[in-house]
């Protein structure tokens, strides 16, 4: 791909940044309640509070106005200020994604290994037990509700069996004698969450593999491949996966770029310090710098990963090259 | 010594409704430096004929019986090793349309290579010097093997596939319409360019097509087939002007003459038999215009009619030759 593509394909995503944070604005602002009714609930706030804290968060002024504001801030790299944590929207967030890119991320990279190998398997050995087998797997894990799945997981592995923790990232009041220890407490409260996470995603990755792989059996240059006197295991390495791939590596973008978002039910379930509960919380309180800092973000990493994939797409496809 | 002889091939395809019959008792030879057409209707078991020299039918096709004999091996009996072994090395195929049977994502010179450092035990250096050799003798640029199938045109990737098909100097090569999606133009050319490999590297050419024209100008002898056997076979000569068998008369007179009037050619009428069923008497009955009663009881023996042309009709010697 010419530097010129690649600018290109840069200012495409800047606007679609752009177009985003426009709509994400709007949005939480026609979205019914506002963030006064929470403050409202409190039976010691008097009309004076109420006015000076809209004044604080500049929400007397007319929309418009907000509107510009807003964007001002953002230029110069000021997200806001959260209206339930009294704190910068930007260090909140922050706080935030370390955690989430550890638990999805890990369960993104378990779910791509272990799905693209049973879709692989599942093609290879289209028709035969192994095929159903994995095929009735994926399909299950598929369409099960991910906060259903979760708890079944809880009450399996913490209630009964008790091997891990129910919630959090760490033991609470926990002091750490050594870095390692820290880890495995850290390994044994991700071990749940990871897995229910991982257990969702297997199956869309195994289902895609499966029909990709199918599709590319079938072509004429894997019969060719045979007709010159390749073994069924070198034309599925040298000539099938490649080809299989291609379409794989643009469902793995779409969905690392959510890895960011994280995953508001698991994160949920198990009390996850990650983006994904923050994101609920925030919308429970209409915390809009909040909000629409969570949702920048987001943007920003879908965005990114696309840019990212269309690269890599036309290093492996030499289709897309020219 | 022959080069390839089929004998009496069976191949069958076991579907959810029955065994179907797709080659049933299919015989003819090839020689050193020969061509042979091989013609038919869509589904008359052409390419499946072809896969079963190299054994390279999908999952659900067996050889029930008969023999391929490549010079006197029969390859019907190798284990799959060995018949792997011998596929591209011995007998090396250019497939339909040839607009997929290149891998999209593989350099053409890599593609030819491959075989080259399998069957050969070449170096990769040595093996991408042979892919230059023969993109020269199919009269390209060398340096084109450097290139993805996408940046070539059909008449070009029918000729890298050529290429590659001759990358082990085969016996035989089989073309399974290698010339289809192409122009006429380029069509020539790919036939003219295939004639004259086959004759300056003495292989056996197996030519299948639905195309009786392109046959005439480039075989030495011409199979027909219609419903999984060959009903006629002979030279040229046979097949055109001593025509014995009432489907080769019709498929004859199926291509438009340029020169006389504007008339669409008459088309056969009716479909082919189908294969899952018994066929009592012969195939072609319901769709022929020269039937006779015993045609209905008992099925044609293939009939020498002098030298090698044989035609499976009992009404062979009356099938009139003008069009």
């Amino acid at each position: 791909m010419t530097r010129k593509m690649i600018v290109r394909k840069l200012l495409y995503a800047m606007l679609t940044i752009l177009v985003v944070l426009v709509f994400n604005y709007i949005l939480f602002r026609v979205l019914p309640g506002n963030p006064l009714s929470m403050m409202m609930r409190n039976p010691r706030a008097t009309p004076e509070t109420i006015a000076a804290v809209k004044e604080f968060y500049g929400l007397d002024q007319p929309w418009y106005l907000q509107f510009f504001t807003y964007f001002k801030h953002l230029a110069q790299g000021d997200l806001g200020i959260s209206f339930v944590y009294k704190a910068p929207v930007a260090d909140v967030v922050a706080q935030k994604i370390l955690p989430t890119v550890l638990m999805v991320g890990l369960a993104e990279i378990v779910a791509i290994v272990v799905g693209i190998f049973l879709g692989i398997i599942a093609a290879w050995k289209r028709g035969t037990k192994l095929d159903v087998a994995t095929l009735s797997f994926s399909l299950v894990t598929y369409s099960v509700p991910t906060f259903w799945l979760g708890m079944i997981l809880v009450v399996l592995f913490s209630v009964q069996l008790k091997i891990f923790p129910t919630s959090g990232m760490f033991t609470p009041g926990k002091d750490f004698a050594t870095t390692a220890a820290m880890l495995q407490d850290l390994f044994r409260h991700l071990a749940l969450p990871v897995l229910t996470m991982s257990l969702v995603l297997i199956g869309q990755y195994a289902l895609t593999m499966r029909n990709t792989l199918m599709d590319v059996l079938s072509e004429d240059y894997i019969t060719t491949a045979r007709a010159k006197g390749f073994r069924e295991r070198y034309i599925l390495k040298k000539h099938a996966l490649p080809n299989a791939m291609l379409p794989m590596i643009t469902i793995i973008a779409i969905n690392i770029g959510f890895v960011v978002a994280g995953a508001i039910q698991v994160e949920t379930i198990f009390s996850w310090p990650g983006l994904g509960r923050l994101m609920y919380e925030a919308l429970r309180a209409r915390d809009y710098p909040l909000l629409q800092g969570v949702f920048l973000l987001v943007t920003l990493s879908v965005v990114l990963a696309n840019v990212l994939a269309d690269i890599t797409y036309s290093y492996i496809d030499p289709r897309v090259r020219n | 010594m022959t080069l390839l002889e089929v004998k009496n091939l069976k191949t069958y395809f076991d579907t959810s409704k029955g065994l179907y019959k797709a080659v049933d008792g299919t015989s003819f030879d090839l020689d050193y430096g020969e061509a042979l057409g091989l013609v038919g209707e869509s589904g008359c078991g052409k390419t499946t004929c072809a896969l079963s020299i190299t054994r390279l039918l999908p999952k659900e096709g067996k050889i029930h019986g008969g023999e391929i004999l490549l010079e006197k091996t029969d390859l019907v009996k190798l284990n799959d090793n060995e018949i792997r072994s011998r596929r591209w090395k011995d007998v090396s195929i250019i497939f339909q349309g040839s607009m997929n049977a290149l891998n999209p994502v593989m350099k053409v010179g890599d593609q030819i290579a491959e075989a080259v450092i399998l069957h050969e035990k070449a170096s990769k250096k040595e093996a991408l010097k042979r892919a230059e050799e023969l993109f020269e003798l199919v009269e390209m640029p060398s340096k084109r093997i450097n290139n993805y199938p996408h940046e070539f045109s059909g008449g070009m990737k029918q000729r890298a596939m050529i290429a590659m098909a001759l990358a082990c100097n085969p016996k035989v090569i089989i073309g399974d319409e290698p010339t289809t999606a192409l122009d006429v133009m380029v069509q020539a050319q790919i036939l003219n360019l295939l004639e004259k490999l086959r004759k300056e590297l003495k292989m056996g050419l197996i030519l299948i097509t639905h195309d009786l024209s392109i046959l005439a100008e480039t075989c030495d002898k011409i199979a027909v087939m219609y419903a999984g056997k060959i009903v006629e076979i002979g030279t040229i000569e046979d097949i055109f002007e001593k025509t014995a068998h009432p489907y080769t008369q019709r498929l004859i007179s199926c291509f438009p003459n340029v020169g006389k009037e504007k008339i669409l050619p008459p088309a056969i009428e009716g479909v082919p038999p189908n294969l899952l069923e018994p066929i009592k008497g012969c195939s072609f009955y319901p769709r022929c215009h020269m039937g006779i009663p015993i045609c209905l009881e008992v099925e044609p023996e293939s009939r020498g009619l002098g030298g090698k042309h044989f035609a499976a009709c009992h009404r062979s010697g009356e099938v009139s030759h003008e069009q």
